[in-house]
């Protein structure tokens, strides 16, 4: 990849040498500039991070109270209440999520690091992975709107669900695969030569090598779902009551964030505030717990 | 290869049981992309015959008239997208340049998890910040003195309300920062020593170094950290549907509000009963999906050639 420097030159024509002659005062003068520049950008992007969280520890810790974690939203306009609801539905669908999402990735990442290694298939179902790693959270909601939704007659909790466990199905799916890689073939063998069967030696041996990391995995793209927004727009809608029946429109934080956000009712806003708070601490807290374990074992 | 894949029969049921469910899971992604493709197109359809190609070409937005043109949608989609990778993309070169070549190693570790923080924070606290918080800063501050210094420019043209384009683009590209950084960080520490200090012994300074020796050696990997960006940027959903203003007008200045695709459907979807219109917000959707899928396979046969060239495979 070097050559083409040298490449360049002999098309041009030109004999200057690849670095251009300038007084050494300039060429420290330029580069001072250019750290100056880089650390300025690093520190750009931390004083984003903390005006953030700032901004929403505070709002967020003037509406949490008692009846924020105990008490149903207030009607519009009125006084007080609290999210109760939303915080029990948004709890309830991330768990169906992960019930219905994870054992479907890690399958997924057990075929392709335990039977489809080097297979065509293998390698399009990796293509397949990343396709739906990036794939707008929003479309997740859409697809189980016309999926779910039309056919159901209504909006459900149960649509949101399963709308959230698309996003983690691949998430889980890549990093079983990347884990269950990271376990040398020397275990497996050992296994098999031993007379274990293929099951006892995947989920016996390779996934007890691979525990840890498969569990920041499954943590951190549950952390991640428990805070999306687009996927419940149009599958769990939100609802002011208790959530009862999945069947139904379900209460959820961060739909509720969105609505409340928009009403012109003070008390809706500070509501959303709070319902921020709980969100980003919940989600900071699993990233940074996992993050912080995966650390103690690298090192 | 010692491993061959497992003989289904040759350990009994079980192991064939196991085989089948973890085929089964595999098989059922690739039907699960499949059925995206299917069923949005599906559900398009009633729009896709009653525009056609016009769809994609005009942006007339009338829900009352059921006339809808997709053109302002992916016009202020792409173009937040373009701003925030225009700030994301050099402010990630100089962190990632930071982060490896002139931080300390313990100021390096925090800084890192600082800025890979700023990727866990969820996209609606970004909205609701941009809102309330970072959008009436624009207003205040930073848009009387862009219009200040380049008005005469018609994109710094028009009233400065805070929210628009260009705040959802700055909100991007804080978004997609930490996805381009932690890529290109990587990029700059697989560069050889020997090349890089080679360099440092003919006097280059550090500077010199980058430039002429580090990204020449990783252009392939930084480009693919600026693929993985714009994937995220395209689709972004909520804290642009906060801040972007969600208007149909084609404007030319990025301080007019506008929309994307993805803030039209949150913000349009659910009020929409009737059936064209509900088709032609799939359809949106369909071209959105469209967008990402060429990105990643575009991304694919680019890491592909990278793995080739490096000598490894992909």
């Amino acid at each position: 990849m070097m050559d083409t420097t040298y490449d360049t030159m002999e098309t041009t024509g030109r004999s200057t040498p690849p670095f251009p002659l300038r007084s050494r005062a300039r060429r420290r003068a330029f580069d001072t500039m250019v750290r100056i520049a880089s650390t300025a950008a690093a520190l750009f992007a931390l004083v984003f991070l903390f005006w953030i969280l700032a901004v929403v520890a505070k709002r967020g810790a003037a509406a949490l109270d008692w009846t924020f974690f105990t008490s149903l939203p207030s009607p519009p306009g009125g006084e007080g209440g609290g999210l109760a609801n939303a915080i029990l539905g948004t709890a309830a669908m991330t768990v169906m999520a992960a019930l219905i999402g994870v054992p479907l990735g890690l399958f997924t990442g057990i075929y392709q690091s335990e039977f489809g290694r080097g297979t065509r298939f293998g390698s399009f179902v990796r293509f397949t992975i990343n396709v739906m790693l990036g794939i707008p959270s929003i479309l997740s909601g859409l697809f189980v709107y016309t999926l779910m939704v039309v056919t159901m007659g209504h909006f459900s909790g149960l649509a949101g669900g399963v709308s959230l466990a698309i996003l983690i199905f691949p998430y889980v799916a890549r990093t079983t695969e990347d884990m269950l890689g990271l376990v040398p073939d020397a275990m497996r063998e050992s296994s098999l030569a031993l007379g274990a069967p293929r099951w006892k030696t995947t989920l016996g041996v390779v996934f007890r090598a691979a525990r840890s990391g498969l569990a920041t995995g499954i943590l951190l793209s549950v952390a991640r779902v428990s805070g999306e927004t687009a996927p419940l727009l149009f599958t769990a809608l939100n609802s002011p009551y208790w959530p009862k029946d999945f069947a139904e429109p379900t209460a959820n934080l961060t739909v509720t964030i969105f609505n409340y956000a928009m009403s012109p009712y003070s008390d809706w806003q500070r509501l959303a505030w709070g319902a921020s708070l709980l969100i980003t601490l919940l989600v900071l807290v699993v990233t940074v717990f996992t993050r912080w374990r995966v650390g103690e074992v690298e090192t | 290869m010692s491993l061959r894949p497992g003989r289904p029969g040759s350990k009994g049921w079980p192991d064939a049981l196991f085989r089948a469910a973890a085929v089964t899971c595999a098989a059922l992604i690739c039907l699960l992309m499949a059925a995206f493709f299917v069923e949005l197109a599906r559900n398009a359809w009633p729009s896709i015959r009653a525009f056609g190609f016009g769809f994609l070409t005009t942006s007339t937005w009338n829900p009352v008239t059921r006339t809808f043109g997709a053109l302002s949608s992916i016009y202020g989609t792409l173009l937040s997208t373009l701003l925030a990778l225009l700030i994301a993309v050099p402010l990630s070169l100089a962190t990632a340049l930071f982060l490896v070549k002139l931080a300390p190693p313990g100021l390096a570790k925090w800084v890192r998890q600082g800025v890979e923080l700023l990727a866990a924070i969820p996209s609606i606290i970004f909205g609701m910040w941009g809102l309330f918080v970072f959008a009436p800063y624009m207003a205040d501050h930073v848009q009387p003195f862009l219009q200040s210094v380049l008005g005469f420019l018609p994109l710094f043209k028009g009233p400065t309300m805070g929210i628009g384009i260009l705040t959802s683009g700055v909100i991007l590209a804080l978004m997609v920062i930490p996805f381009i950084t932690a890529v290109m960080r990587d990029v700059f520490t697989m560069t050889p020593p020997v090349l890089e200090e080679a360099a440092y012994g003919m006097g280059a300074t550090t500077w010199e170094v980058v430039r002429r020796v580090t990204i020449p050696y990783g252009v392939r990997g930084l480009a693919g950290g600026v693929f993985l960006g714009l994937g995220r940027a395209i689709g972004e959903t909520m804290a642009v549907t906060f801040v972007i203003g969600n208007n149909h007008q084609l404007s030319a200045s990025l301080f007019a509000a506008g929309n994307s695709i993805a803030s039209t459907l949150a913000n349009e979807f659910t009020e929409a009963s009737e059936p064209l219109y509900r088709s032609s917000l799939i359809e949106l959707g369909l071209i959105l999906l469209v967008m990402t899928f060429l990105i990643q396979i575009a991304a694919h046969l680019w890491l592909n050639r990278l793995g080739r060239a490096s000598g490894r495979t992909a």
